[in-house]
């Protein structure tokens, strides 16, 4: 079975955010970045397949010079090769362009199964996937727990909303979103980590792509509900709580 | 030239949120100064599609065909892809649920358009719509422009108040699509739930609720000893319920349980919406966070901006002392 998996490099998660300069997209050059946690799910999902079935796992990654470190990490993880589409800025890329340009890469791949996260973390468009199968003509499913390969069909667990689950059986080839958490993720190993450095990175310019959506503004979000923030040490805080909850909430 | 709204139903029943996206459309169409349809799609719709007809719309559209009888993305797509194409319409406005975000994204491709999701505010700017969008889970906005017509929008749960029915009568029509079975490509099953929950956080009074910040299952009796000198039931988001650090029945949030307790103790949660979506209706929230731009502090009444491991054992310390 050829599994492709499209993975996002994003800021990492507990990161200071700063607008830039033109107010349109975050100030990178402070941040450090890491894999799209989402996607680093179905990465884990697409070698478990492997080791089940035979095949290969590629990874597919748009983005500047440094998303090679999130290919990197990936071949170590036990992806078998790599595409790296150069993207100079995939800052506030819309899922449509992006998808375009993914599907672009793929040409020649003929893949059986694209997995991808559900969502990314800093756009949270949550579309990319959705929208490679369309370009693509394939059959998808969103919001996957479970996969379980048949002959030229795969049925799937897919996440209902409040608690509520519901299993499809889709023809191949199929793009599945993975939903976050379904695994518990691996780490990279030395020998893994070595391996890596012999692995084929393919890179390839991008397709040309007009953009569907442009991001006119970034900004910190203004409060709507006044919290009110308690200060001093933990003591007084906690303090100045419980009499919140004695004479406010009522609760002690 | 209109606004339609696709309304979501299944087996019969309404999602509520469907009255949200109808007052986003109609705030689109009001500034376009367009008329508002509204669309709901099933086998057989007709009641429903009456019943949408008290709202505020101009007309009521049943997109109907037993293909449509299960939502399947390639039939849901064809069928509205069918629809969009009938009339000029200016935008198509969707609740942002699970099965939106399964086909919206496929339809507005049909359109080589972009799917603007899960917006929380529309504002019109210079002639257009500027969507406002969350980036990074609630930590930064973005105005965001969607080029050509028609635009595809979805709006985030509680985003906008529902719009009440009127008791007016719009305009009911069928449209039927042309679907072949063949074109559907998957096939679902039953949807089902799993084993019956146990633990009913629906009631509780007092919720200690855990998030990432715990950083190790280890830690978790930090938390504990706060519920129990609380007398609180204690509840986690989603990651420490996918690590299995608790059970998955003590989950808050729109994948897990919906809660409304009269303090809710968020603990090391930074406040990503679908956490947010299971907690809203609590009396009185209390976050503590070491992020000052957690948008959980968006939520709460009382903050504190602080090591969880500092200031919770501190709380149970006084709540201990207060109940002596």
């Amino acid at each position: 079975m050829k599994i492709i998996v499209s993975v996002k490099q994003v800021p990492a998660r507990d990161s200071a955010l700063k607008v830039n300069s033109d107010g349109k997209w975050l100030d990178e050059s402070d941040l450090t970045f890491e894999m799209n946690e989402p996607d680093a799910y179905a990465l884990e999902e697409a070698l478990q397949l492997r080791e089940k079935l035979g095949g290969e796992v590629v990874v597919l990654c748009a983005g500047p010079e440094r998303v090679t470190q999130t290919i990197r990490e990936a071949l170590a993880k036990g992806a078998d090769r790599a595409i790296h589409v150069e993207v100079s800025a995939d800052g506030g890329l819309d899922a449509l362009a992006t998808a375009q340009i993914l599907a672009k890469a793929l040409e020649g791949e003929a893949p059986d199964l694209i997995l991808t996260g559900l969502q990314s973390e800093d756009l949270g468009y949550g579309q990319t996937g959705v929208v490679l199968a369309e370009l693509l003509g394939f059959a998808h499913a969103t919001i996957v727990m479970e996969v379980e390969p048949l002959d030229a069909t795969v049925r799937v667990k897919r996440e209902l909303e409040d608690g509520w689950f519901q299993n499809v059986v889709l023809p191949l080839p199929a793009v599945l979103t993975i939903q976050s958490g379904i695994k518990k993720l691996r780490y990279a190993t030395l020998m893994g980590i070595k391996k890596a450095k012999t692995k084929e990175v393919r890179t390839i310019p991008a397709a040309s792509t007009t953009p569907a959506a442009q991001i006119d503004k970034v900004y910190l979000p203004q409060r709507s509900k006044q919290s009110q923030i308690l200060t001093g040490d933990p003591k007084e805080v906690a303090k100045q709580l419980v009499e919140k909850l004695k004479f406010e909430a009522r609760v002690i | 030239m209109s606004v339609l709204v696709v309304l979501e139903q299944n087996a019969g029943k309404w999602n509520r949120m469907s009255f949200e996206a109808l007052a986003a459309g109609k705030t689109i169409a009001d500034a376009l100064g367009v008329p508002l349809t509204a669309a709901v799609i099933g086998a057989a719709v007709d009641s429903l599609a009456k019943e949408a007809a008290g709202y505020p719309v101009a007309k009521v559209i049943a997109v109907q065909h037993e293909l449509l009888t299960h939502y399947t993305p390639d039939g849901y797509t064809s069928a509205l892809e069918q629809l969009v194409k009938t009339g000029k319409t200016e935008a198509v406005v969707f609740p942002h649920t699970y099965q939106v975000r399964d086909y919206a994204p496929k339809l507005a491709t049909r359109f080589a358009q972009a799917f603007v999701s899960d917006v929380v505010d529309i504002k019109p700017e210079n002639g257009k719509a500027s969507f406002i969008r969350q980036l990074f889970q609630g930590k930064l906005n973005a105005a965001v422009e969607a080029k050509g017509e028609p635009q595809f929008v979805s709006v985030q749960a509680g985003a906008f108040r529902s719009l009440e029915a009127t008791g007016a009568a719009a305009t009911v029509e069928t449209f039927v699509p042309q679907l072949d079975a063949s074109k559907i490509r998957s096939k679902p099953e039953e949807p089902f739930r799993e084993a019956q929950r146990s633990v009913d956080l629906s009631a509780a009074e007092l919720i200690v609720s855990v998030g990432r910040g715990i950083k190790e299952k280890d830690n978790l009796h930090v938390v504990e000893e706060l519920a129990e000198a609380l007398g609180a039931e204690l509840a986690a988001s989603r990651p420490i319920c996918d690590n299995g650090w608790l059970p998955m029945e003590r989950q808050v949030g729109s994948s897990g349980q919906t809660v409304s307790p009269k303090v809710y103790f968020a603990i090391g949660i930074s406040g990503a919406i679908q956490h947010l979506v299971g907690m809203k209706g609590s009396k009185m929230v209390v976050a503590i966070n070491k992020d000052e731009n957690a948008p959980i502090f968006e939520t709460a009444d009382y903050g504190i901006v602080g090591d969880l491991f500092e200031v919770v054992p501190a709380l149970v310390e006084a709540v201990k002392k207060a109940k002596a």
